[in-house]
């Protein structure tokens, strides 16, 4: 089957996710689907599966024009997709979920679905016990279950959403023999849709390159890691010439540090910040970079090594804690992360700040709130909720919530979202805080933020932490090398 | 906007307009006047002295459970068990008033005391079990409800059982000392009222003028933002059910010192669940609650003498409530309300 987008557009208010798409795929190949976070390339896969309707744009399918109003006409149509978390109801058995799916008729047919069941999992080596509850599976054994209903549904082209995120090594070794297979074997379409630049040079045949909600490339695979992440982050400019600082005394030192997570577990992580030093970490989205961040303030629990603030350890010290001894944390979601909707900007002043009086003296607070206000550039007023903020003023007004002085701010895409000025009138205030003396250890996935803002880089690959990099030696050939996981 | 606005502030009375509208059909079709009904039912409210103070006396422990539920709703937390922190502080204010002997003002107020700290301990048990194992204060709600039931039901027929043998109703009535100062020969207590004004005073001024209240109020609002923004959730959580189960163990202090004598079998008298519905039908704005729950006290109380005048039973009462427990549901709270919300400059 052969399938073609033409012009997909899809906006959300003044974003442009999908922004003028048009790319066509052919039956037996592989495919790689890469961007950064942002980049528009789940949306771009929930319109083919039927999830999203484009504003403009069309789907052929062996030139036929498609529309597709749900997921379930898609997989009519032969378009299935798998998600990164499985679709399934974790009490049900296996063979009733399956089932759940395929039966159209009143009395379950029972014997039909073993028959079928067993026949593909046969031919994919599949094991699946089908009186398993799905809550006994591994997700990568949900994710085989998941698979059968797609290929028993008729489908032609699959999408697989970052597949190998949370599976066994051995699991992921079946999946991308069965990927092989359906691709080389039977002829079916396979879009994977992943961070992991290893896994598409391994996997597929040929790569498509998504930033800022446009199609940038188009690339034979294999080819070297650097192309990919050329294409992936733009043309990075050499960092300007600005004076480094000279260094302080260490003010966030980790020693051997350990994180387990359910995804992904960070080990040996050894470094060290300087007062006054801005570190920056880069790294795809989801490499562990975040894990050490939030480790770092409190927010997660490492089982290994060692965090220290000034020569005091603080591993594991609970978050509150953390933030009393002197570290700013900013997350990445501002209104799930950082800012209250519906509570006024007086009040999240009052919230925020180290005084613990009992009775809010609200006019002192409203004047406090409108300096910085002020000072901030924020355009909203002591009363206007923090919803009613733009993306740019709620990041301002996070700012303008950190304590005045800090020994740490720790901070997860500071600009993300922001246009160019905003961006810049943020990282004024973080040198001028680090005139003060502040350590800044922050991530983000714009390349170009890492090399101009940072005096020294670490980079993340799959939970490792690259050896560090001098910010004004480096250039894109070798942290692309270091985002691949090549040392 | 200015229009929606006022719209918002009389939203709770609509589900209450709504309910007797509703209950007026029903009367009508089981050929019952609807008018007359109603009139007999605020003549049983009001009919006379003794009746208003009544109303009042039942007001009471309402207006203070749902004055320590607009607590915990600002929170965010779903305080279900109020009607165990209730029977719980009724319980202990029974344990001082049948086992303390003391002069009257030192009596009382150790059963006060006794009260609150038996509700406060009784909410915090749901939650702690919330914030330490991670089950929702709904369940711990209702099995800790059940426990407090539970105990009452074993008190006043093993340990408290009265002198002349158990009738499963009831302990044997207090000292005199032990019971509130009542006015005239009625069942309500001017000191209760004074307890339940001072204690909703407080909580109005907690909610608008100190941090607590507004760190509650960001945690009700979002916890995880909260949090990042400083407010130490777990013991906010705490502190906050503590403070209602303190509100609702006096309540229930109150119900066996002035409405009752003695420890009863149903001592709450669902007065938990009644003052969630109040709390929600008000929107969780404060200055409604003392309105709203006393219109619920002169229905309730007003139903019981309908039975006597018309032929009617009086579960009219109950119906009346219950119909506005649907209406509520049904009319969601104002500000989920399309059409009411304040247009966003953006999205």
């Amino acid at each position: 089957m052969q399938i073609e987008l033409r012009q997909i557009r899809k906006y959300f208010g003044p974003v442009r996710a999908n922004d003028g798409i048009s790319l066509t795929l052919e039956g037996g190949r592989i495919y790689g689907l890469l961007g950064e976070n942002g980049a528009g390339k789940s949306t771009l896969m929930k319109i083919l599966s039927g999830y999203q309707l484009p504003d403009s744009g069309d789907i052929f399918l062996d030139g036929q024009p498609q529309r597709f109003a749900s997921p379930a006409e898609a997989l009519g149509s032969g378009i299935g997709m798998l998600y990164q978390d499985p679709l399934d109801i974790p009490a049900f058995n296996v063979k009733d979920n399956y089932l759940l799916g395929r039966n159209r008729r009143v009395v379950l047919n029972y014997k039909t679905a073993k028959r079928e069941l067993s026949e593909i999992t046969t031919r994919f080596q599949f094991v699946l016990d089908q009186q398993a509850s799905i809550e006994s599976l591994s997700l990568g054994e949900r994710q085989q279950l998941e698979l059968t209903r797609l290929l028993v549904g008729g489908a032609q082209l699959l999408i697989l959403d970052e597949p190998t995120t949370g599976i066994s090594a051995d699991q992921k070794e079946k999946l991308f023999a069965s990927i092989k297979k359906l691709a080389r074997d039977e002829g079916k379409t396979l879009i994977l849709v992943s961070h992991k630049l290893d896994e598409v040079q391994e996997l597929c045949d040929e790569a498509f390159v998504l930033r800022k909600g446009q199609l940038v490339g188009k690339i034979e695979i294999p080819c070297p890691n650097e192309r990919l992440v050329e294409m992936m982050f733009g043309q990075i400019p050499l960092r300007s010439d600005r004076p480094g600082h000279t260094l302080g005394e260490p003010v966030l030192e980790l020693k051997d540090l350990r994180i387990p997570t359910y995804r992904l577990t960070v080990k040996d992580i050894n470094l060290t910040v300087h007062e006054g030093e801005i570190f920056g970490l880069a790294g795809l989205e989801g490499s562990g970079q975040q894990l050490v961040l939030r480790a770092c303030a409190g927010l997660i629990k490492a089982d290994h090594g060692h965090v220290s603030l000034a020569e005091q350890d603080i591993t594991n010290w609970p978050f509150q804690r953390v933030r009393t001894a002197g570290v700013g944390f900013v997350a990445a979601g501002r209104l799930e992360e950082g800012l209250v909707a519906d509570l006024s900007l007086t009040e999240h002043l009052v919230l925020s700040q180290p005084s613990r009086r009992f009775f809010i003296d609200w006019s002192d607070a409203r004047k406090k709130i409108q300096d910085r206000i002020e000072q901030y550039q924020i355009v909203g007023s002591p009363d206007s909720g923090a919803e009613e903020l733009s993306g740019g003023n709620q990041q301002r007004l996070l700012f303008g919530l950190l304590w005045e002085s800090l020994k740490l701010i720790l901070l997860e895409h500071p600009t993300r979202g922001l246009d160019v000025r905003s961006s810049d009138w943020i990282w004024d205030q973080l040198y001028q805080r680090r005139q003060a003396g502040t350590a800044i250890l922050f991530m983000s996935s714009d390349l170009d933020e890492i090399i101009e803002r940072s005096d020294r880089i670490a980079v993340f690959s799959g939970g490792k932490m690259s050896r560090t990099l001098d910010a004004r030696q480096t250039n894109v050939d070798e942290i692309g090398h270091l985002i691949g996981g090549q040392e | 906007m200015k229009s929606r606005l006022w719209l918002r502030w009389v939203w709770p009375v609509v589900p209450i307009f709504a309910s007797l509208l509703v209950t007026s059909l029903l009367l009508y079709l089981f050929g019952a006047s609807p008018i007359e009904s109603f009139q007999a039912m605020l003549k049983g409210a009001f009919g006379d002295q003794s009746k208003t103070l009544s109303v009042l006396a039942f007001w009471v422990p309402l207006l203070l459970t749902a004055t320590g539920l607009l607590v915990t709703f600002t929170a965010g937390l779903w305080n279900i068990g109020v009607e165990g922190q209730i029977v719980m502080g009724a319980i202990a204010a029974s344990w001082v008033a049948l086992r303390v002997e003391a002069p009257s003002p030192v009596l009382i107020t150790l059963e006060i005391l006794a009260a609150m700290a038996a509700g406060a301990l009784w909410a915090g048990f749901s939650a702690v079990l919330k914030t330490r194992g991670k089950v929702h204060e709904i369940f711990s709600g209702l099995a800790l409800n059940n426990i407090a039931i539970i105990l009452t039901n074993y008190l006043i027929s093993g340990p408290w059982q009265p002198s002349e043998g158990g009738s499963f109703r009831g302990t044997a009535p207090f000292q005199a000392e032990a019971l509130f100062p009542l006015f005239g020969s009625s069942r309500f207590s001017p000191l209760s009222l004074v307890l339940a004004l001072v204690a909703f005073g407080a909580v109005v001024v907690t909610l608008r003028g100190t941090l607590w209240g507004l760190q509650l109020k960001a945690l009700g609002k979002n916890l995880r933002s909260a949090f990042l923004l400083g407010v130490s959730s777990e013991r906010e959580m705490i502190l906050a059910m503590m403070f209602c189960g303190a509100l609702a163990g006096l309540g229930g202090g109150v119900r066996v010192l002035s409405w009752f004598d003695s420890l009863r079998q149903s001592i709450s008298g669902g007065i938990g669940f009644l003052a969630l519905l109040i709390v929600m039908l008000a929107n969780y704005r404060a200055f409604w609650i003392p309105p709203i729950s006393l219109f619920f006290s002169v229905v309730l109380n007003g139903a019981i003498s309908l039975q006597l005048r018309t032929q009617l039973h009086s579960s009219l009462g109950g119906i009346l409530t219950e119909m506005m427990v649907l209406f509520v549901v049904l009319f969601g709270d104002a500000t989920k309300i399309k059409f009411l919300q304040r247009k966003k400059d953006h999205d």
